[in-house]
């Protein structure tokens, strides 16, 4: 877009005639200025050979010349005429003032263009700048619409909530109300059936009156004979003291009840507590002993004492089952603060791991997988190699206690064999003992049978020496009689009390008779009585 | 023993031989049994008396009459030697001695599904009362009939109370109007109460577990939870989905299949073997893929006592096995672990559950469902038996023998006993 307005350079007032054919005050586009102000540039030739002949004709040379000296001093170019001399040119100066304007003409043609370029670029920059006018304003009715829309959108919405909150509103004030409407109803039924009830019993009481007075006549039991009671006691009398005895039994029927759950309860808190100590340990075993950082250690080492302590002082206290506050929140705390450590430590191992599979290993702390895989692979070794063992016992103890009926007959003719043999053995035994037994016996009674043959050869001895010696005594003189009397009395009183475990009496009477036994024959019986008595001895 | 009409007849119980027969005054309603086998008593509720037969002595009768008092219930006392009378509108129990012919009365009974419970050693008896509009429960020595304990319970309603087989805690539970379930030890001291929701429909089941280690609450809401007894909170909540999803349950369905009928053999008239077996068809167990969808009932808004939530509880002799029923999904029998918790089989029927008993010696779950089968579960499998016999026999309730090898199966006018053999090891 561009306004100009032509330049109309002026015309002299002689020359009239001649309009310059530019046009003014017109809008045009930059192409048309173009060919415009090449027009302007160049002029028809025909025009300008009208033109030059039009300003310069013969009759006005004189004023022409003068008017072109005039217009060249009064742009500053030197005069044309020569050094003040009237009427003459000054060629030179011509010349040079026509160079100087075609230089000028020149220039000024270049700065034209110039400026027209320019012209030009500024009318671009000037649509384009206008174009993107034009787009952000219609960007900005739709943006301005669209807010309209959304402004719309969103009072319909609140409007919606608005309208949505009362009827929430409005729903609870209608279940508060049929609430209140169901309980007022509830207690009028209640007061109702009260009334109701209260009538009803009213004819419960009058009937039952009405029955109890008949009760004389038709209410019977006829029973033939008594029955004795379920358990054959008698029936009490209903005393102070029986109910006193229902109170009791009541109540301790009631206490073993509770004695019983108690127990119930005590056990069951036994094992739980032994479970969690058993945890404890548990816990305590799989932490590592985090000997490396010194100052974890001095933490670690400050609680594994303290947990060392714990559990010492929680057994010794569990011996003695105590079951106090402190004991269980102690154990509770302690598995909880284990529990911590455990978990943070599973923490530790879960980020190490994830580290490791990125790339760092720190081997110090974690247990590699291979580690770990032997380790269960061990576990289930032995947990097979226990299952078999336990097998086998089992079977074992299945064939102990049931075997087949083969191996039991087998076995218990074993047993019976075994034991007839025994019994064998030792019936062999007790008759070779009877032998040796009835073998001695044998040999006492010989002994007896010869000891009783003796005693009567020794008793017949004694006698005849006796005898003999009574005879030869009286016949010899006394003083002799006092040594050999007491001899003998002493040997008589060792054979007396020899035989007198000897039930054969007569011959311990007999032997008390005789006082006065020989001398001669005392030295040979008294080694008999000696042996005799050395062989009873013996037996 | 089977009552028919106003006949009693005792039969023995592995050769089902008929041993005695007497003969009633009128139409029996219900019998017992006395805890020493040694005594029946036959109820007749309609002229209000009770007539009480030895084994022993054929000989022996007695003969209860409540006159105009009526009668609605009657049991024995666990020494066997008392008779418990429910006179009609609940106006009273009374306790009729066999051995002194002596009278007693407890006032104000309720009138409720449980009312009254008795220990598993016989020792005690829990009567539920009601006076001035408010319940109490009252402790009887059974020795002597002395009251121990009467305190009042805090529930708007008793329903029902049981003792533990341990005999130290009563479980008392309230209506399903709300729920509240309150546990007494046997001294009447509140040991605790539990309340797992304010508004819905509350419990409609409770079991305890033999060991009176766990008390199972079945509620309206499809959910069973356990308590355990040492401090009486909620240990787990069991829950019965319409659809189980669990890869560690397995689900057994029953599958009927048609018995295939050889052509050729076909004799005109069909004989009567053939005819029954033509139409009476197998059916067997098949295994199904989880995820399984049940059956699923949606109940009726507008009635009272829906069917729906977990309405039969039973725990297994051996104390691993809960067996539940849940009535939105009338065909399937839930069977949870107890050691672990959690589901372990879903036994699903074509037909609706009637009842289930546990073995009292193994855990031996028997099933009925009305049909003429009766199913057995146990953590060897499960098996279908069908009941021979022409005609249909449909088995209406279920009772086992108290060492396991055998059950009674009943239907409406006939009863069976099943004998289970045991494997020779």
């Amino acid at each position: 877009m561009g306004d100009w307005k032509a330049i109309t350079v002026p015309v002299l007032s002689s020359d009239s005639k001649i309009i310059f054919p530019y046009t003014s005050e017109r809008k045009r586009s930059p192409t048309s200025m173009n060919s415009q102000v090449l027009r302007l540039s160049l002029p028809s030739p025909k025009n300008m050979h009208s033109f030059f002949g039009a300003f310069c004709t013969e009759e006005n040379l004189e004023q022409s010349i003068s008017y072109i000296d005039r217009e060249l001093t009064t742009m500053g170019f030197p005069s044309i005429y020569a050094e003040s001399k009237g009427k003459e040119l000054n060629l030179v100066s011509i010349i040079n003032c026509m160079n100087e304007l075609l230089v000028l003409q020149h220039k000024n043609l270049r700065a034209q263009e110039e400026v027209e370029i320019q012209h030009l670029k500024l009318g671009s920059d000037m649509d384009h700048l206008q174009n993107c006018y034009a787009k952000l304003k219609e960007q900005l009715e739709l943006s301005k619409r669209e807010i309209v829309g959304l402004q719309e959108r969103d009072r319909q919405l609140q409007s919606k909530n608005r309208n949505l909150h009362q009827l929430l509103k409005n729903e609870k004030d209608e279940v508060q109300k049929l609430q209140n409407i169901i309980s007022s109803r509830a207690t009028q039924y209640n007061h109702d059936m009260k009334r109701k009830e209260r009538e009803y019993n009213k004819l419960k009481e009058r009937l039952h009156q009405l029955v109890m007075n008949k009760k004389d006549k038709k209410l019977a039991m006829e029973v033939l004979n008594y029955v004795g009671r379920a358990d054959g006691k008698r029936g009490a009398w209903r005393t102070d003291k029986t109910e006193a005895r229902n109170e009791e039994e009541m109540y301790k029927v009631l206490l073993s009840d509770y004695e019983q759950r108690q127990k119930q309860l005590l056990l069951e808190n036994a094992e739980l507590k032994k479970v969690l100590q058993q945890m404890k340990k548990d816990i305590i075993s799989l932490l590592p002993p985090q000997k490396q950082k010194p100052k974890e250690r001095s933490e670690d080492g400050l609680v594994l004492s303290d947990q060392e302590e714990d559990i010492g002082e929680l057994n010794k206290e569990n011996m003695w089952e105590l079951s106090c506050e402190t004991v269980r929140e102690q154990l509770t705390n302690s598995i909880r603060k284990q529990w911590r450590m455990l978990k943070n430590h599973v923490e530790k191992l879960d980020n190490q791991v994830s580290r490791g599979h990125s790339g760092a290993w720190n081997e110090k702390d974690v247990i590699s997988r291979e580690d770990h895989e032997l380790e269960t692979e061990k576990l289930e070794l032995e947990i097979q190699q226990c299952k078999e063992m336990i097998k086998t016992q089992q079977q074992l103890l299945q064939q102990q206690l049931t075997c087949d009926d083969d191996t039991t007959l087998l076995l218990q003719d074993c047993y019976l064999l075994e034991e007839r043999e025994r019994l064998q053995e030792e019936w062999r035994l007790f008759r070779e003992q009877k032998k040796n037994f009835e073998k001695e016996r044998k040999s006492f009674t010989e002994a007896a049978i010869r000891l009783g043959l003796e005693r009567k050869a020794f008793e017949e001895d004694r006698g005849a020496w006796l005898k003999h010696q009574f005879l030869s005594m009286t016949a010899d003189c006394k003083s002799e009689n006092v040594t050999t009397s007491a001899f003998l009395r002493s040997n008589l009183t060792d054979d007396v009390s020899l035989l007198g475990s000897d039930p054969d009496i007569r011959l311990v009477k007999s032997a008390s008779r005789q006082r006065k036994p020989p001398s001669v024959l005392s030295p040979a019986i008294s080694p008999e009585p000696c042996q005799i008595s050395q062989y009873m001895a013996q037996n | 023993a089977s009552c028919i009409q106003h006949r009693l007849v005792i039969r023995d119980a592995s050769s089902l031989q008929i041993l005695q027969l007497y003969t009633c005054l009128d139409q029996i309603q219900y019998i017992e049994w006395s805890s020493d086998s040694l005594f029946i008593l036959c109820a007749m509720y309609k002229r209000g008396i009770v007539q009480v037969w030895s084994l022993e002595q054929p000989d022996w009768h007695c003969k209860i009459d409540e006159g105009s008092a009526g009668l609605v219930a009657s049991c024995w006392s666990p020494d066997g030697r008392h008779i418990l009378n429910t006179t009609e509108f609940h106006l009273r129990i009374t306790v009729w001695s066999l051995c002194t012919k002596s009278v007693s009365y407890i006032k104000y009974p309720k009138a409720c599904q449980q009312g009254m419970a008795f220990t598993k050693d016989g020792r005690y008896m829990a009567v539920a009362e009601r006076r001035d509009c408010k319940d109490f429960i009252s402790i009887f020595v059974c020795n002597n009939w002395q009251l121990l304990r009467h305190f009042d319970t805090e529930t708007q309603d008793l329903f029902g109370i049981e003792w533990a087989p341990n005999g130290c805690v009563l479980a008392a539970w309230d209506t399903c109007l709300e729920y509240k379930v309150l546990l007494y030890s046997l001294d009447g001291r509140l040991l605790s109460s539990y309340c797992a929701y304010e508004w819905p429909l509350g419990v409609k089941s409770i079991a305890w577990s033999p060991s009176s280690q766990f008390l199972a609450i079945g509620s309206f809401d499809e959910k069973v939870r356990i308590l355990n007894h040492v401090t009486w909170k909620k240990i787990t909540e069991l829950d019965h989905p319409a659809t189980i999803s669990s890869k560690k349950t397995i689900v057994y369905k029953e599958a009927e299949k048609s018995p295939t009928v050889d052509t050729e053999r076909l004799t005109f008239p069909p004989t009567r073997a053939l005819a029954s077996s033509l139409f009476s068809t197998q059916s067997k167990y098949e295994i199904s893929q989880v995820p399984v969808s049940l059956q699923y009932i949606k109940p009726v808004a507008d009635r009272a006592n829906p069917k729906v939530g977990v309405g039969m509880l039973a725990f297994s002799a051996d104390n691993c096995f809960l067996a539940t029923k849940n009535d939105n999904i009338p065909n399937a029998v839930w069977i949870w672990d107890i050691r672990k918790l959690k589901l372990s089989v879903v036994l699903e029927q074509l037909c609706t559950i009637q009842g289930f008993q546990w073995d009292p010696c193994q855990p031996r779950l028997a099933v009925c469902t009305g049909t003429s089968r009766v199913y057995l579960w146990s953590p060897a499998g499960c098996v279908v038996v069908q009941v021979p016999g022409e005609g249909d026999f449909q088995i209406t309730s279920i009772s086992w023998h108290s060492s396991g090898d055998s059950m009674l199966l009943l239907s409406k006018d006939h009863f069976c006993v099943c004998y289970l053999e045991r494997e020779e090891v």
